[in-house]
C-alpha cells in the first residue's frame, strides 16, 4: 500500500519529469513530503505565477511537458495567469494544485477555490481527482492530453485526503491511452495535399505564412526544405521566429502590426498564401478584409477549429504540420516559376530594411543587435511584453526554433523572467537572456530571489525607459501625447539585484554596451543589466490597429 | 441567422455539462434551449442544444465543442429528417366558472393532459414540437399563466439513422 502522494510522484517519474516549479502550502504538504527524498528536482519560486511561467518556459525551450505545483486556494489562483499564457500559445504544461479534502469540497473551506471551474476556459482539459485509485491513470492521461494534438495546459486538482490516504487497490495502467472524444488527426488528407501542391505550382506570387505551430511540431527543417524546393518567400509570426533562420534569403521577417514592410507588402500582393501552423491572429492580419485580399489560401493546422475561424480558407489541411510538410515534399512534382516575384520581394527587403537612427544615443535596437552579434544564435532569448518584445523580434537574429520564448497570445507582462528560469533547466547548456522593460521586470522581480538561491545563470537586460513604453507609444501616436499613468519613477535595478546578492551594471552610454553584455554573459550566475535607454524611442514600422498591414507608418527607407 | 439543433454525445461525468455550456457562452453563443439526459449507453449522455447563428458560426461552435476532451460527437441535425419534442407544464388561472371548460377544451384540441386540478388553477402537461407548445402557450395567456416550465427540446433522427460515436 502506498499513499496517494507516493503514487503521484511515481507517476510523474514515469512521465520523465525531472524538474517541478512550485510553492508549498497546507494542502500540498503530503506531496512536498514525498518530494523531499525523491529524485525530482523542485525549484522554489517566489510567486506561483512564476512557477507556471517557468514550467511554460521549460516546455517551450525543450519541447517537453513543463510541470508546476501550487497549494489550494490562493496558490492555485496565482497560477491562473501563467496557465492562460500557456493556453493562448499552445504550450504543454501540467499544473498540479492542492485542494481541500474531498469531504470539505464546496464548503467554502479554508483556502478552497473551485480551480477546475476557474481554469476551465484556459486549460485544454482539467481533472479533479476524487479517488487515489484514479491518480496514476489521471496523471498519465494529463501528460498525454497536454503533449499531443494541439498542445496545451492541463490542470490536475488534488484534494488533500487523496494524497494522504493509503491506496488499497491500485488500478493497473492501460497499455495505451484511448480517449474516444480525443482523437487528433496527424496525417493530412492526401487529396487535399495534392490540391494544395497544384495550386502552389500554378501560383505566380506565393507566400508562406508560418507560425508557432511550426515550432510546436518541430517542423522547421521541413518548412525550410519546402520553401527552398518551391522557391517561396516565407514570413513568420512573432511565435514562428526562428523556424526559418533570420538571414535565410527567402525569409521576409515577421509580418503584422510591427512586421517588416517586405513581409506585409508580400502578403498584400500574394496570389497564394500557404498558412502553416498559424491562427490569423488580429495582431497579424490587421484589417482582416485587407489581409491577403487576392490570395487563394491553403491552411495547414492540427486544430480543425482554427481553419476558417477568422478568414475563409480554400484548401484546409488538418494534420500535424511536420507530417503534412513531409508528405508535401514527397509528393511535390515540380515547382512554380516565381522568379519575377522573388526579385520583387527581394527588392522590398533591400529597399525597406528594419532600421533605427545610428547616432550616439543609447538605443534599445543597438543593444539588441549587439547581443545578437555576441550570441550568434547560440542562446535562448526570452522577452517580456511591450516595446522590448517587438524590438527583440525585429532586431535579434533568430536562427533556430525554441530559442525565442515570448508571450504572444496573451501578452503577459512578467512572463519573461520566470520563463527564462524554466528555459535554463530545459537547456542548461545554453545562455539564457531575458530582455525586459522596466515595467514588465517589476511584475515578477521577486524571482531575483529564486535565481539567487539556486544560482541560475539568467541574464536580465532591462531596457529601462522609465515608461510603460508600448502604452506610452500608443498615447503618443493616438492620444495626443497625454501620458496618462504610464510614467514610472526611476528604479535602480542594480541596487535591487545587489539586495538579493546578484551582480549588476548600469549602462548609460552606447560605447559601454558591448562590454557590459560580455561581462554579463561571461560572469557565472545571474546578472542584471540596467540600460538607461532613449526614453521616447518607438517601435517602427507600425500598422495602426484596425488598418491594413501594408498601411504602415515609420517605414525606414534605404 | 437561424436556429440550429445540435445533438452532442458526451462522456457521462461530473462537470461535462458545465464545460459544454460554458464553452457556448464564453464564445458568445446564445443557447436557446438545452436538454440533457442519459442515453442508450450508461457511460454516455446526450445533450440537445438549440442555438442561433449563421452557418459559419455554427461550424465554428461545433468545432470548438468537438475539441472538448469529453465530447464524443457533435451533429447538426437541423436539416435532417428528425423528430423533435419538448414537454411543458403550464399552470393556468382557472376560477370556477366558464373559463375552466374553455381551457379544458383547448387542452383537448392540443392533446394536452390535465394533470392537476386546483381550486383556482389547472395544470396542463403538453408534449410536442416547439411551435405547438408556443401556440398553446399563446392561447392560454388570455386566461393568465401562473407558472410555466419547459424541458427544452430533444430530438432524434428518423428511421435507422443514429447519432453515434464512431467507435
Ligand atoms: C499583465 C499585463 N498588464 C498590462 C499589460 C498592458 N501592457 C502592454 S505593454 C505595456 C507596457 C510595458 O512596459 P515595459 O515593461 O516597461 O516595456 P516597454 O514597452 O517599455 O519595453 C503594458 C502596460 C500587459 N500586457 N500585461
Amino acid at each position: 500500500m502506498k499513499t496517494g502522494a507516493k503514487i503521484l510522484i511515481e507517476a510523474l517519474q514515469r512521465e520523465g519529469v525531472d524538474t517541478i516549479f512550485g510553492y508549498p502550502g497546507g494542502s500540498v504538504l503530503p506531496i512536498y513530503d514525498e518530494l523531499y527524498d525523491s529524485s525530482i528536482r523542485h525549484i522554489l519560486v517566489r510567486h506561483e505565477q512564476a512557477a507556471a511561467h517557468a514550467a511554460d518556459g521549460y516546455a517551450r525551450a525543450s519541447g517537453r511537458v513543463g510541470v508546476c505545483l501550487a497549494t489550494s486556494g490562493p496558490g492555485a489562483c496565482n497560477l491562473v495567469t501563467g496557465i492562460a499564457t500557456a493556453y493562448m500559445d499552445s504550450v504543454p504544461v501540467v499544473a498540479l494544485t492542492g485542494q481541500v479534502p474531498t469531504g470539505m469540497l464546496g464548503n467554502d473551506a479554508f483556502q478552497e477555490s473551485d480551480i477546475t471551474g476557474i481554469t476551465m476556459p484556459v486549460t485544454k482539459h482539467n481533472y479533479l481527482v476524487k479517488n487515489g485509485a484514479d491518480l496514476a491513470g489521471v496523471i498519465r492521461e494529463a501528460f498525454y492530453v497536454a503533449g499531443t494534438g494541439r498542445p496545451g495546459p492541463v490542470l490536475v486538482d488534488l484534494p488533500k485526503d487523496v494524497t494522504t490516504n493509503q491506496v488499497t487497490a491500485e488500478r493497473p495502467l492501460p497499455p495505451e491511452i484511448c480517449l474516444r472524444g480525443y482523437q487528433p488527426t496527424y496525417q493530412g488528407h492526401v487529396r487535399q495535399i495534392d490540391k494544395a501542391l497544384s495550386l502552389i505550382a500554378e501560383a505566380a506570387r506565393p507566400v508562406i505564412y508560418a507560425g508557432g505551430g511550426v515550432v510546436l511540431s518541430n517542423a522547421s527543417a521541413e518548412l525550410v526544405a519546402f520553401a527552398e524546393r518551391a522557391a517561396i518567400p516565407v514570413t513568420t509570426t512573432l511565435m514562428g521566429l526562428g523556424c526559418v533562420p533570420c538571414d535565410h534569403p527567402l525569409n521576409l521577417g515577421m509580418l503584422g502590426m510591427h512586421g517588416t514592410p517586405a513581409a506585409n507588402y508580400a502578403i498584400t500582393e500574394c496570389d497564394l498564401l500557404l498558412a502553416v501552423g498559424v491562427r490569423f491572429d488580429d495582431r497579424v492580419t490587421g484589417k482582416i478584409e485587407a489581409f491577403a485580399p487576392n490570395a487563394t489560401i491553403v491552411h495547414i493546422d492540427i486544430d480543425p477549429a482554427e481553419i476558417g475561424k477568422n478568414k475563409p480558407v480554400d484548401v484546409p489541411i488538418v494534420g500535424d504540420v511536420r507530417m503534412v510538410l513531409q508528405a508535401m515534399l514527397e509528393r511535390m512534382q515540380k515547382h512554380g516559376e516565381t522568379n519575377g516575384w522573388r526579385t520583387r520581394v527581394a527588392d522590398w527587403k533591400k529597399r525597406y530594411p528594419i532600421g533605427f537612427p545610428d547616432d550616439d544615443n543609447l538605443r534599445p535596437q543597438y543593444i539588441i543587435r549587439q547581443l545578437s552579434d555576441i550570441l550568434k544564435g547560440e542562446g535562448i532569448v526570452v522577452s517580456e511584453v511591450g516595446q522590448n518584445q517587438m524590438w527583440t523580434a525585429l532586431h535579434y537574429c533568430f536562427t533556430k526554433p525554441r530559442t525565442w520564448l515570448t508571450s504572444g497570445g496573451l501578452g503577459t507582462m512578467g512572463y519573461g523572467f520566470p520563463a527564462a528560469i524554466g528555459a535554463h533547466y530545459a537547456r542548461p547548456d545554453m545562455p539564457v537572456v531575458d530582455i525586459a522593460g522596466d515595467g514588465s521586470f517589476q511584475m515578477n522581480i521577486q524571482e531575483l530571489g529564486t535565481v539567487a538561491q539556486y544560482d541560475i545563470p539568467v541574464k536580465v537586460v532591462v531596457l529601462n525607459n522609465m515608461y510603460l513604453g508600448m502604452v506610452r507609444q500608443w498615447q503618443e501616436l493616438f492620444y495626443d501625447r497625454r501620458y496618462s499613468y504610464t510614467e514610472l519613477p526611476p528604479v535602480d535595478f542594480v541596487k535591487i539585484a545587489q539586495a538579493y546578492g546578484i551582480d549588476g551594471i548600469r549602462v548609460e552610454e552606447k560605447e559601454a554596451v558591448r562590454e557590459a553584455l560580455e561581462t554579463a554573459l561571461t560572469t557565472d550566475g545571474p546578472f542584471v543589466l540596467d540600460f538607461r535607454i532613449e526614453r521616447e524611442e518607438n517601435v517602427f514600422p507600425m500598422a495602426p490597429a484596425g488598418a491594413a498591414i501594408n498601411e504602415m507608418i515609420g517605414v525606414h527607407r534605404k | 441567422m437561424k436556429s440550429h439543433t445540435l445533438s452532442v454525445l458526451v462522456e457521462n461525468r461530473a462537470g461535462v455539462l458545465s464545460r459544454v455550456a460554458g464553452m457556448f457562452s464564453r464564445r458568445g453563443f446564445n443557447i436557446e434551449s438545452l436538454a440533457v439526459g442519459t442515453c442508450e449507453e450508461p457511460n454516455m449522455s446526450r445533450i440537445t442544444i438549440v442555438v442561433n447563428g449563421d452557418d459559419v458560426q455554427i461550424e465554428q461552435v461545433m468545432k470548438q465543442a468537438n475539441k472538448l476532451i469529453e465530447v464524443i460527437k457533435v451533429s447538426d441535425i437541423t436539416e435532417r429528417e428528425s423528430v423533435d419534442r419538448e414537454l411543458a407544464l403550464i399552470k393556468v388561472a382557472a376560477e370556477p366558472g366558464t373559463s375552466r371548460a374553455e381551457i379544458m377544451q383547448i387542452a383537448d384540441i392540443f392533446r394536452a393532459q390535465i394533470v392537476d386540478v386546483g381550486t383556482k388553477t389547472l395544470l396542463l402537461q403538453v408534449v410536442g414540437n416547439t411551435s405547438k407548445i408556443d401556440a398553446l402557450e399563446t392561447l392560454l395567456r388570455q386566461y393568465g399563466i401562473k407558472e410555466l416550465v419547459r424541458t427544452g427540446k430533444i430530438a432524434m433522427l428518423r428511421g435507422s439513422k443514429t447519432v453515434k460515436s464512431a467507435k
